[in-house]
């Protein structure tokens, strides 16, 4: 455990040697915000309230939304398309821990740091420039950090499953990117999955992608009731565990056909 | 003539690499294609809630959208300079590049080029040819060669405000994150400017006109004839910006002294 609590750490500390980097990273995330805020200002024209959610309350969503995005969003699947593409992970895999855990912990790193660095401070920020509501009540907060918390595990999970199809695919550049648009969209980042028609909302049911960032920032914004922010919470745990099985069963096919050049 | 011979073989050439590896390809212009779809689902999504957007319709929006991926699919196929200053300045690679024959401005263009961007030109016309179609709009005889001006009107704003950024780096080796956030904010111009306060409309006019690669243009199509000024700025805004940025970059060339060995 010590090792991985290390790795943690060691990462955390070279995002910070970089700090600089995410002082505009934060000014981009707030552009973008600005721009969806104006989008859904016209969007709401007069109306008091859209699928249950007020205006205030969907520049809360967007804004918390995209900072925790800063969380939970990481890039160990091109990592780790690039350390299989140039043979660094027969290293990897001959040292003393698990490689996805080893990943796992590295995203986690930089998730920290950017949680301290980035989307606290960028929430104050836009905040400040933006109307918004937050909630007074302790009980949001501790079930929102829960919550973000899955998030990161199942984006990570998503990443790690896009990050070992490289052992079968070569090149899959294309296929990470693909997978971002996806998350975006299906992940409610863009808008709330409540805002979708019906059909696809139920579809959207099945699968993982509500938990990355629809079920965190609902429960942020005080749009769920306590019951449904229980079951979100149940939904977004059940995914983690389910998808540790694709997970292992790829990883094990992987590593018997993986080939090496050179080295 | 000598240009456009070397811009014909150099596209050969990217042709030839390209279609080594016909996979690669296809999929990344299936996750460019899937990026514009997800778009216009948000469009479409948003438009379930209401039915005007500041007074413009659905169809108005995604014609709006399509359009802009037009004068969009050209700058990022010859435009591919958001990377100038870690790829050219520090590497010192500029050096390579100003010993050849041709403008150095061209010549990076012709390195850089990525023609696969080129297939949004198709999905924005098919997409504004649907939304055209659903309008009810008619397509007069000069229509075209407008769309053409207007195009390459706003392809010159991009490619004007990009290549003045990519110049800071001749004053400035610092790196900077301004490109990406330029990228973010090229994405104002998709929609009416109207929906954004003053300020920001100032902004996207004046200063960053992207305005000018989206709504402005567009709104000429659309017949929205309070709009009728701005399109037909277009092509004036693209050619001065874009005017002011070769400039710069050539200004910018004089100075540069090389990263090194």
């Amino acid at each position: 455990m010590d090792k991985y609590l290390e790795m943690i750490r060691i990462r955390f500390l070279m995002m910070l040697a970089y700090r600089t980097n995410y002082y505009t990273g934060i000014l981009i995330y707030s552009i973008n915000i600005g721009a969806y805020y104006f989008l859904w200002n016209a969007i709401y024209g007069g109306k008091s309230d859209i699928e249950g959610l007020t205006a205030v309350q969907m520049t809360t969503y967007v804004a918390v939304a995209w900072m925790a995005r800063a969380f939970y969003f990481n890039n160990i699947d091109r990592e780790m398309a690039m350390e299989i593409k140039e043979g660094k992970v027969a290293v990897e895999l001959i040292r003393p821990y698990s490689y996805l855990g080893m990943k796992t912990m590295q995203g986690l790193g930089e998730g920290i740091f950017r949680l301290f660095f980035f989307s606290m401070p960028g929430m104050i920020i836009v905040a400040f420039i933006f109307p918004m509501e937050f909630s007074a009540d302790g009980l949001t907060w501790l079930l929102f950090a829960v919550s973000i918390f899955l998030s990161f595990l199942i984006n990570t999970q998503l990443n790690l499953l896009t990050g070992i199809t490289t052992f079968f695919l070569y090149n899959n550049a294309g296929l990470i990117r693909a997978k971002r648009v996806i998350i975006d969209l299906f992940s409610g980042l863009l808008l709330p999955i409540s805002f979708f028609p019906g059909w696809a909302q139920g579809v959207m049911q099945y699968l993982p992608f509500q938990g990355i960032s629809y079920i965190p920032s609902m429960i942020f914004t005080g749009s769920f009731s306590m019951e449904e922010a229980y079951s979100g919470l149940l939904m977004q745990f059940v995914w983690v565990i389910v998808l540790c099985l694709p997970i292992q069963v790829l990883w094990v096919i992987a590593k018997k056909q993986l080939i090496i050049q050179g080295g | 003539m000598f240009y456009v011979t070397i811009f014909f073989q150099y596209v050969a050439q990217y042709m030839k690499t390209r279609l080594e590896y016909r996979a690669d390809l296809l999929v990344e212009i299936f996750s460019d294609l899937l990026f514009q779809v997800v778009n216009l689902i948000f469009i479409l999504v948003v438009f379930g809630h209401t039915e005007f957007l500041n007074g413009w319709s659905r169809e108005e929006i995604i014609f709006i959208y399509g359009f802009f991926l037009v004068p969009y699919a050209l700058f990022s196929s010859f435009f591919n300079i958001w990377d100038f200053n870690e790829r050219y300045i520090v590497k010192g690679e500029l050096d390579r590049i100003l010993t050849r024959p041709i403008h150095s401005l061209f010549q990076i263009i012709l390195e850089r080029m990525e023609l696969e961007s080129l297939f949004g030109v198709v999905t924005g016309i098919a997409i504004m040819f649907y939304a055209g179609g659903e309008l009810g709009l008619g397509i007069r005889w000069f229509d075209p060669f407008l769309f053409i001006v207007l195009v390459l009107g706003g392809v010159f704003v991009y490619a004007g405000i990009f290549i003045m950024i990519a110049c800071i780096s001749f004053w400035a080796d610092a790196r900077t994150s301004i490109m990406p956030m330029m990228y973010n904010i090229g994405n104002y111009g998709r929609y009416p400017v109207d929906i954004y306060n003053q300020a920001i409309r100032f902004v996207l006019t004046w200063i960053l006109p992207f305005a000018f690669v989206g709504v402005y243009p567009a709104a000429y199509f659309l017949g929205r004839e309070e709009w009728f000024g701005y399109s037909f700025l277009t092509p004036v805004i693209g050619a001065v910006f874009f005017g002011l940025s070769v400039f710069l970059w050539n200004e910018g060339v004089k100075r540069y002294r090389g990263a090194g060995n």
